[in-house]
């Protein structure tokens, strides 16, 4: 075997090579999308998270706009700090509402943000007022047995609370 | 006549203790001299590159159909699994992430031992059998700068290539079997593999695992090589031991990797 078919050779495998790890990074691992774009931070409180995880996405309307940054305890509310990058593309109102939502039955957990009214946008550092907690299965069921326990019994007054 | 039993099996527990520290001890100097020594091999390129073509280009075949195949099978049998619950649409997510976070390094790593690993160890055992290794000392050449190192530097380089290569074949291969054959949504197979696959995460570590057995595999296998008594049963030996010793390592390694890569990130 000759010196040059030898170079030809070592040459095409490792430009597949690296034609191998780029399809991994750029196919297989979307590092194109929301790796390049700049991105600004806003907070929110949250009593319960479920199973939030950092780098779970941030949607609006069902669009990604942005990644779970942090997530963390409150020593002194007693409630979840999650901080989210939101892309500097999309801006929202002040009174945006964050929601833990999940996509499917068993599907991972995201925080949607729904628009408000207000006319002044977020800006980098702002924390989110309205927030609403991941609905825990336990606490639904609890509920729901409750009511039906309270539908069985005729004296019980109607909506006990 | 007990208690002589007795000492001379501790004895002989001891001495293998003994000997096998001194050949980790020998093996960890051998390295260091190779790599202090490894001038020659970079500064004259051409010899690792022929070490990379027996090394790599040589392995590409047995890495490229095996990694077809794995990945083909991963997919019938993760599909099997899968749509017993619902969730035949995260067969992507299960194949790219098996593939990238261990398959791949893991098996190109065992069938690069097996098919490189022990070349190298026969050929420098051969050499130093022959006496070609003395004969260079003799003209003043250096034999592990001139024979060693190239052979070193040339799997080093070529394994997490070998590596990707394994896995993107696999990737493609599931793709084959769960949209082609099957007939899983193609956007949901390569959509949510994206959203699930992270490349720091998941691709780097990867590169990095098949970087740590390129490194365990081709100095294991040099070092048999250099250190195998110089006959024709010792470089036999020598061959069989590489192959065992660094599939061995390769998978006591993956452990270490994966406690070290893959747990932290779990809890936030």
């Amino acid at each position: 075997m000759n010196r040059s078919t030898i170079d030809l050779w070592v040459g095409l495998f490792v430009v597949a090579g690296i034609a191998g790890l780029l399809f991994l990074a750029l196919k297989v691992g979307n590092l194109a999308s929301f790796s390049s774009s700049q991105s600004y931070q806003v907070q929110a409180k949250f009593a319960n998270i479920g199973g939030l995880k950092v780098r779970g996405p941030v949607k609006s309307a069902g669009v990604v706009v942005g990644r779970v940054a942090d997530v963390r305890f409150d020593n002194e509310s007693y409630e979840a700090l999650v901080t989210l990058n939101i892309d500097l593309n999309y801006q929202f109102p002040r009174d945006t509402t964050a929601k833990i939502l999940t996509s499917g039955i068993l599907g991972e957990q995201y925080v949607g943000l729904e628009a408000g009214g207000d006319g002044v946008m977020l800006k980098n550092g702002d924390r989110l007022r309205l927030t609403q907690s991941a609905v825990v299965l336990e606490n639904l069921i609890s509920q729901f047995l409750f009511n039906k326990a309270a539908e069985g019994k005729p004296e019980a007054k109607p909506e006990g609370k | 006549m007990r208690v002589a039993d007795l000492r001379a099996r501790v004895e002989r527990l001891g001495s293998g203790v003994t000997s096998h520290v001194h050949r980790l001890g020998f093996a960890s100097r051998f390295l260091a001299y190779l790599v202090l020594h490894s001038g020659t091999a970079l500064r004259r390129f051409r010899l690792t590159i022929a070490e990379i073509y027996f090394a790599g280009v040589l392995s590409l075949v047995i890495i490229l159909v095996s990694g077809l195949f794995v990945g083909m099978v991963l997919a019938l049998q993760g599909y099997e699994t899968l749509q017993r619950f619902g969730a035949s649409e995260s067969l992507g997510v299960l194949v790219a992430l098996s593939l990238v976070r261990e398959l791949g390094p893991v098996v190109a790593g065992l069938l690069f031992a097996s098919r490189a690993g022990s070349a190298i160890t026969a050929e420098i055992g051969l050499m130093k059998a022959t006496e070609q290794l003395s004969a260079m000392e003799m003209m003043a050449v250096d034999p592990i700068a001139r024979v060693v190192a190239p052979r070193f530097w040339g799997g080093v380089l070529s394994m997490p290539l070998l590596a990707g290569l394994f896995s993107a074949m696999g990737i493609f291969g599931g793709y084959l079997v769960g949209v082609q054959l099957i007939g899983v949504d193609a956007g949901a197979f390569w959509s949510q593999m994206q959203a699930a696959v992270d490349v720091r995460n998941d691709i780097w570590n990867g590169v990095i695992k098949s970087l740590v057995f390129g490194v365990a595999v081709t100095w294991i296998a040099v070092f048999e090589g250099y250190d195998a008594p110089p006959t024709a049963e010792g470089v036999s030996r020598a061959t069989t031991r590489t192959v065992v010793t660094s599939s061995l390592a390769i998978l006591f390694l993956d452990f270490i990797l994966t406690a070290l890569m893959f747990t932290g990130g779990n809890h936030q």
